[in-house]
């Protein structure tokens, strides 16, 4: 059976502009969780009917907690609300969810982590877990945050949209300025950027898996929702369409239309 | 013990608690989280003749006290719905109502034959989905449309037929006597509202689709009044639904006329809600020395 928790939060900050680091406590998601799942976040004012889907930034069973570094996406939306929660308080989640990374294909292996944006997070986790050389490529529209955190794993490359770290441009420009080269790819952020990155990993004939995004409704694969073109029959649905909050969020590049 | 059953043409349902078709899928999802065998049926996602592509995304949007939602009907079609879906249910101590959609009358009664020897309780016909272009809310919004789909599926039907209702309609009890004297054996009400949302950052619809269905409690007074309108127009049995999200909401519609009541979109909001509405009912009867539920069917006169 999967389970909802409610979870205590015990620490929350705004690590960059509207960038919020929260750590939760909770005694079964941080055990069961993979790299690269999410978790449903429901607000306790239930005028919000929607749980928020957040990806796991990192998870510790030993300490019990679980760390989600989230996006406020604007004034009054729902992850504002959940910005100005204390310390204490008590939040639903349910989770972990979808697929996660192919962390155990990928051991010992040179792999690029990519991400984009409030994309970044869940590769911190899958950093943690990949036994190899990772190679952390992160862009920003401007300032960084978690950068330092990737430092510990591998060494780490930045781009950014106004040069105000890194590389003036985007991942792409990082890498080919700074001739980068891995056997795959995983990647998650904006659409445009995972488009990109799917003609690039073709060009260099590796494999990429990108983590994709969509508005969700239930979370757990039941209301169609959130769905994205696949180019193959989707076993599931049985038309050219797959659920992202299911059956992904990570899939190979080559089985999606970006 | 108290009595929670209802019948409807029929069918003897544990509890009148069932689910609103398009928010469980079949079911199987979610079963990790409640019982199916505690519920009164499940209502499945509406389902085709053929494999559905549905709507482009975002498909769905949040609203105050609601959201709207523009899936567009995406199913796999009756083959492997036969073939996945009725098998999986039928694992379940559960009542199996299968909500069927079309484009024409031909592709409603195809489905409903193809389900003649499948074991099914009840079929749901879905003549009130907003969000695709052809079929769905096009038979649901005029009487004699709604009259004669009623007739022809009723004609093919080997199950009892439930017509489910469009709220968007400038009577009601017009739709639902329009529904009773094409045969129809229970109407369902009400599917979503029309609504729309434009995200003004991007100057553009919320939804790839424009418009789609509102549902959620900022619906729920709308649903409760049609219920009582259509059930006082008809002799047939009513579910209701429309923003139901705890068991106080499921007895206010049964008390304007409801047998039974379908949870949805709460469903989003808390997986575990049905179960809770089942108990939370069985309190109810208790606290009020009630034996029989259908003593509150219809209460409120």
């Amino acid at each position: 059976m999967k389970n909802q928790e409610i979870c205590e939060i015990l620490r929350q900050n705004e690590i960059a502009d509207g960038i919020f680091d929260m750590t939760l406590k909770t005694y079964r998601i941080a055990g069961a969780a993979l790299a690269g799942q999410f978790v449903s976040i429901y607000l306790n004012d239930r005028s919000r009917l929607l749980p928020r889907p957040i990806s796991i930034c990192e998870a510790d069973p030993g300490r019990s907690t679980l760390r989600l570094v989230y996006r406020v996406t604007g004034p009054e939306t729902g992850t504002d609300i959940l910005s100005t929660y204390e310390p204490g308080t008590r939040i639903h989640v349910t989770g972990p969810l979808g697929n996660g990374f192919p962390i155990d294909d990928l051991q010992n292996k040179r792999v690029f982590l990519i991400g984009g944006g409030i994309g970044i997070p869940p590769l911190l986790e899958t950093a943690k877990r990949l036994h190899g050389t990772v190679i952390p490529v992160l862009g920003y529209r401007s300032g960084p945050f978690l950068e330092n955190e990737f430092g510990k794993y591998g060494e780490t490359y930045l781009a950014s949209e106004d040069g105000s770290c890194g590389v003036k441009g985007n991942v792409l420009d990082c890498i080919r300025q700074n001739d980068l080269h891995a056997d795959a790819i995983l990647a998650c952020g904006p659409r445009p950027m995972l488009r990109a990155l799917k003609e690039y990993a073709l060009s260099e004939n590796i494999p990429c898996w990108i983590s994709m995004e969509e508005r969700m409704a239930c979370g757990i694969g039941a209301c169609l929702a959130c769905v994205c073109k696949t180019t193959g029959r989707d076993e599931h649905s049985n038309v050219f369409n797959t659920r992202i909050c299911k059956d992904g969020p990570v899939f190979l590049s080559t089985e999606v239309e970006l | 013990m108290r009595d929670m059953s209802v019948s409807i043409a029929g069918v003897t349902l544990k509890n009148p608690v069932m689910t609103a078709s398009g928010t469980f899928g079949s079911g199987q999802e979610y079963s990790e989280f409640v019982s199916l065998d505690r519920l009164g049926a499940v209502v499945t996602k509406g389902v085709a003749n053929v494999p559905w592509e549905g709507n482009k995304t975002p498909r769905i949007a949040e609203t105050a006290c609601g959201m709207i939602n523009a899936i567009g009907l995406q199913n796999p079609g009756i083959d492997v719905f036969i073939e996945r879906d009725i098998p999986f249910l039928k694992k379940f101590d559960t009542k199996i109502i299968v909500n069927v959609c079309g484009r024409s009358i031909e592709d409603y009664c195809e489905v409903v034959e193809r389900l003649a020897d499948q074991p099914v309780d009840l079929l749901e016909i879905n003549v009130s989905c907003p969000n695709v272009k052809e079929g769905g809310i096009a038979f649901g919004q005029k009487p004699e449309a709604l009259y004669e789909i009623t007739k022809r599926v009723k004609a093919c039907a080997s199950q009892p037929v439930i017509m489910k209702l469009s709220p968007n309609v400038t009577d009601i009890r017009v739709m639902a006597r329009a529904a009773e004297e094409g045969g129809a054996d229970c109407i369902s009400l009400i599917n979503t509202i029309t609504g729309m949302k434009i995200d003004i950052e991007r100057q553009t619809f919320a939804l790839a689709n424009r418009t789609g269905g509102l549902s959620g409690p900022a619906i729920k007074p709308v649903a409760v009044r049609m219920v009582y309108e259509a059930s006082h127009a008809v002799s047939i049995p009513v579910i209701g639904m429309g923003g139901i999200s705890c068991w106080q909401d499921a007895v206010e519609f049964m008390m304007a006329g409801a047998t039974a009541v379908s949870v949805g979109t709460a469903n989003f909001n808390n997986p575990y809600v049905t179960e809770e509405i089942i108990d939370g009912i069985e309190a109810f009867m208790e606290r009020k020395g009630l034996s029989d539920i259908r003593e509150i069917i219809g209460a409120v006169r």
